[in-house]
Formats: C-alpha cells, structure tokens, sequence
C-alpha cells in the first residue's frame, strides 16, 4: 500500500521538490527565505480554496474571512493574555472553524452566484469589525503581537514549508478520497449526486470546515511569523483574489497545483516589483490569459499534455 | 427639518445605485453573466471624464460624453476580449462557465483598475459637476447637483424602460432574457442581442460612473466596494428582475443615509450588510426573484 502511493508520480515528485526546498535555506539569502516563508503560507490559502472551488464546484469570495478570523483571533489573545504561541494558533484556527460554520450553514443553502455574494459579504462586514473594534483590534493602523515563533529566518522558512507539506498531505489525500469524489459529483450534478443517495450539504460542509481549518491555522501562523496584523495583509479582498488567482493559476482541481500557482505568484509579484503598479496589471492579465486559452491552469498543462502523448 | 435632510439627500444617492444597478442586473437577466469588473468600469468612465476635463480642458460636458464612451468601449471589450470567449470555449463544460466567467471578470476587473492606478495614481478623483451652487428644496439647501443626479438617472432609466418596451430591438432584448431558444426561433441572432446588451449596458456603467465621480469622487480603489454594493443590491431585489432592483436600491441607499446622519458616518455599510445577510436566511432569491 505504502510503495503504492510512494510510487504515485504526483506524490514522489513533490516529495522531491520538498526536499530540495527544504535544503535551500543552505545557500540563498535570508531575504528569498523570508519571500518564500510567505508564499508558503499562500500556497496553504490557495490549496484549501481549491478544495471549495475545484471540487465543490462553490466560489469562495471570502477566504480571507476564514483566514482573518484564524490571523486576528491568534493576535488578540496574544496581545491581551500571551498564553504560549500554540494555544493562541490553535485559537485561531477553532475561531476560524466556527465562523465557517456559521458562514457556511446559511450560505450552503444557496447555489452558485449567491454563495460567492455571502462570503464576499462576510469578508466585508469583518473588515468593518475590525475598523470599527480598534481597541481590541488595532484598527487600520494593525495589530502587532508581542510574540513570534523565532526570529531565525531558516527556522520559519522550514515551519511554513513543513506546514505547508503536511496540509498538501491532508488535502490532496482528502481529494484523492471518497469524500473527495462525491464532492467532485456534488459540482458536476447536484441533481444526480443527490439522486445516488449521498448527502451533499454534509460533504459540501465538512469541505467547508477542512477549507477553514486550514486556513485559520495558516493565518494564526502567519501572525506570528510577521509579528503584526493588518487589515491589508489578511482580511482585504485583494489578498482574497491573490489566493483565487494563486490557485486558478496552478490549476484547477489539483490541489498541488495551488500551492504551484501562489508561490508562482509570490515570486512573479517580486520580480516584477520594479514595475510598481504594473506588477499587478502584468500578474492579472497572465492569470487572465490563462483562464481564457488554458482552463485547466498550469497543471492542467502538464495532465493534458502527458494525455497527448 | 433633519427629516427633510435625510429625505432629499438620500433620495439622491438611492437613484445613483439604482442606475448603477441596474445595469448589472441587465446584464446578468439577459446574458446570465454577472459582471465582476461592473466596479471598475465605472471607476474608468469616472475617471476618463475626468481626465478629459482637467487635463484636455474640454469642459465639463464633453467630459462627460468621454467617459461614458469609455464605459461603452470597456463594457464591449468585456464581452469580446472575455466574456464571450469563454462562453464560445469547448474547453470548457458549460456547467463550470458559470464561475470561470466569475474568475475572469474579476480579473479582468483588477486590470482596469491596476492600469487606471499606473495612468493616473490611486488618488481620489472628483469629476467637475455639470450644474454648480444650491437650491432650496423644501428649506433644506441642497446641492444642485444632486438634483441634477436624481434627474439625469431617472432620465436614464426611463429611456432604458421605453427602449426595452417600445423598441423592436429592446423587445428581442427582453425576449432573450426570458428565453434565449426561442428568440433563436423567431430568426433573430442571438449574438447580436447580447452585443445590444452589452452596450446598453456600457452606456448605462458610464453615466453612472461620470455622475458617481460628480457626487462622492473615485480613486481606483472603489471599483471594489463598487462592484460588491451593486452586487448586493441586485441580490437584495431578486437576481434579474429591475423593479426589484430598484426598491433594492432605495432601501440600501436610505439605510445608508440614515445610519450616516443619525449613527455615525463610519458604520454606514454596515446596517445594510446586514439586512442583505437576514434576507439571503429568509428569502434566498431576493426581494422580487423569479426563482
């Protein structure tokens, strides 16, 4: 069973990409370290929306509200109590679970266009909490935490790649599983998914809740990588879009492809931060141009042409 | 006197969202597309208007005509450059157009924006009012621009209302959103009518662009909460039908003006938010919805 999966080509490969990465740390400058800790982080944002997107067929508007709730709840407890760092994580990422139930319960109830408007909707009226919450919160201005988890730049970079790891693990096991094809059903034919007898508002829910638990996690940590939490950098619709376009560069039901496509995306922001406003224009019209000529994303690319040949 | 304030100021920016609205919701009865970029459309007709203004100084109307024409020509380049590809694509299962075409107006939406960032910087834009100084409504001094606001969208709405009941072209319009097979019956192309939606749609974005830039002011960021206000209005009255929209509208807009005059400024979006949210529990399909 082991050598089975061991053998599977998606699974050895990014094992071997995760090794190399994890030996970078040995000779590239702290300042590629500290670029890629944050695309890691991303790359765990864009693989839990893929599972919403890619195999439930719903588009998530508000990752960002999962991952703003994980983010702000770990730093108010941080800066309020400082009980140690993975109480306040672990905080963040149940806080995160339960919004996400209470998100998802009403929004599951609607289909397509309506789910997207209820999570968009909710990133907004946390946005509104927070500026409007500033004593506990920090306001616009941000909130910065008392704590981080190191202050070495190699030992962050190896927490978020092996976090990121471990998620992929979970994630892409999780699509690979049963759960994870009737999920793939439920976005094909509601109607005749629900006609073979499998309750899709559970599956689409328990999706939900991995989705946020992710998420709130990777933000709880991310807090303490950065030592801060603004509004900018967690909870904006901007920061959303980038974890959407992160993952529908990669490609689409993929789930590795996600984290392919943040870091991709991280990396592209970066070089092309010379260019200042244009980075963004260049980084959305090549998003852009890749949902338009290939759907499947760069993944997508790689599946179709091994299918070709 | 308060009473009045909150009336004839509210009434105002009411008929700026009901025009922006229903635009997007036009588009969404007749193409079944649900414009993501509709923010920053109108944020690019404001701001062209207003380029066309300061910098060319060809005044104040001619302005105005820019940047509806700007609206129309982006509205036109949404459809051909992304919106029609994809529904045109065999890439793609059509069961799944429906969020790539979300995905991509978003997109697309974030270019407009970035590049009206790079041309003319995030700063805050106030288009040059057509009509200056104050009336006298009632005691209440208002603006005579807001009046011209109110007018100029009820004007437009009107016209969008004889086009689509008194014109043979608006008939197909109508026809279309009802049921796009049998339009396709009666020998009339189908693509033709959504070109004549999308560019109703066009013109309707600029105007409420050119007049959104006259009353509040853009900058590049609002093309967002521009996008996701009209979203929620046209949830809010019930996805594709315009009377809905319209009562939405007022009701978001009245909300809005009265939490802005009696609360605080600072909590105005968010009694509305709420109420979008109590509404999508009770009745997902909205105010007026036909499904």
């Amino acid at each position: 069973m082991l050598r089975r999966i061991l053998l599977f080509p998606p699974v050895w490969i990014s094992l071997i990409v995760v090794v190399a990465a994890s030996t970078l740390p040995l000779y590239v400058s702290g300042y590629i370290l500290g670029l890629l800790t944050i695309a890691y982080y991303f790359g765990v944002f864009s693989m839990a929306w893929d599972l919403l997107f890619g195999f439930a067929n719903e588009v998530n508007f508000g990752p960002t509200f999962l991952i703003g709730l994980g983010a702000y709840t770990a730093g108010i407890l941080d800066n309020l109590y400082q009980p140690p760092i993975f109480v306040c994580v672990a905080a963040g990422a149940f806080a995160a679970v339960t919004g996400g139930v209470a998100l998802a319960l009403p929004a599951l109830r609607m289909r397509g266009p309506y789910f997207g408007l209820m999570t968009l909707v909710a990133v907004l009226m946390l946005q509104n909490f927070v500026v409007v919450a500033a004593e506990l919160t920090g306001g616009e201005i941000g909130l910065t935490v008392p704590d981080v988890i190191s202050i070495d730049d190699k030992v962050n970079y190896w927490i978020a790649l092996g976090f990121m790891t471990f998620s992929g693990a979970v994630l892409y096991g999780l699509s690979r599983s049963p759960v994870g094809l009737i999920l793939q059903a439920s976005g094909q034919d509601a109607v005749q998914a629900g006609a073979l007898g499998f309750n899709l508002t559970k599956h689409k829910l328990a999706a939900f809740i991995v989705s946020a638990f992710f998420s709130g996690l990777a933000g709880a940590l991310m807090v303490f990588y950065l030592g801060a939490a603004s509004v900018g950098t967690f909870i904006d619709v901007t920061v959303g879009v980038q974890v959407i376009i992160g993952a529908v560069i990669g490609g689409r039901r993929t789930i590795l492809g996600a984290a392919i496509g943040a870091v991709f995306l991280i990396a592209m922001g970066e070089a092309l931060r010379p260019l200042g406003d244009l980075a963004t224009f260049i980084v959305s019209g090549m998003a852009l141009f890749v949902v338009l000529a290939f759907p499947g994303g760069l993944l997508g690319m790689v599946k179709g042409a091994r299918e070709a040949t | 006197m308060l009473f009045w304030q909150i009336l004839i100021a509210g009434f105002a920016i009411s008929s700026l969202y009901a025009l922006g609205a229903t635009g997007f919701t036009l588009i969404f009865g007749v193409t079944g597309v649900l414009n993501l970029s509709h923010g920053a459309i109108m944020v690019a007709a404001a701001v062209a208007a207003w380029a066309a203004s300061e910098s060319l100084g060809v005044g104040s109307y001619l302005g105005a005509v820019f940047g509806i024409l700007t609206g129309l020509l982006l509205s036109l380049a949404t459809y051909f450059l992304v919106v029609g590809r994809l529904q045109k694509s065999r890439k793609i299962r059509e069961e799944e157009k429906e969020i790539f075409i979300l995905t991509a107006t978003l997109l697309w939406g974030i270019m407009i924006q970035e590049a009206i960032a790079y041309l003319y910087t995030n700063n805050a834009k106030t288009v040059a009012p057509i009509v200056e100084g104050v009336v006298s409504i009632l005691g209440v001094r208002t603006p005579a621009n807001e009046v011209f606001t109110a007018v100029v969208c009820w004007l437009s709405i009107g016209a969008l209302w004889y086009f689509v009941n008194g014109t043979r072209a608006g008939k197909a319009v109508l026809a279309a959103s009802m049921n796009p097979r049998g339009v396709t019956l009666l020998g009339i192309e189908l693509s033709s009518v959504y070109f004549a939606a999308w560019a109703i749609y066009g013109v309707l974005a600029g105007i409420a662009g050119v007049l959104l830039g006259m009353f509040f002011g853009v900058s590049s960021y609002s093309a967002g909460p521009l996008t996701a206000s009209a979203f929620s209005i046209v949830v809010l009255g019930g996805l594709g039908s315009v009377y809905g929209t319209l009562i939405a509208a007022y009701v978001v807009g009245y909300l809005e003006t009265l939490t802005a005059y009696l609360v605080s400024p600072a909590y105005r979006t968010i009694p509305a938010l709420l109420l979008l949210v109590v509404v999508m529990y009770v009745r997902p399909r909205g105010l007026l919805g036909r499904r």
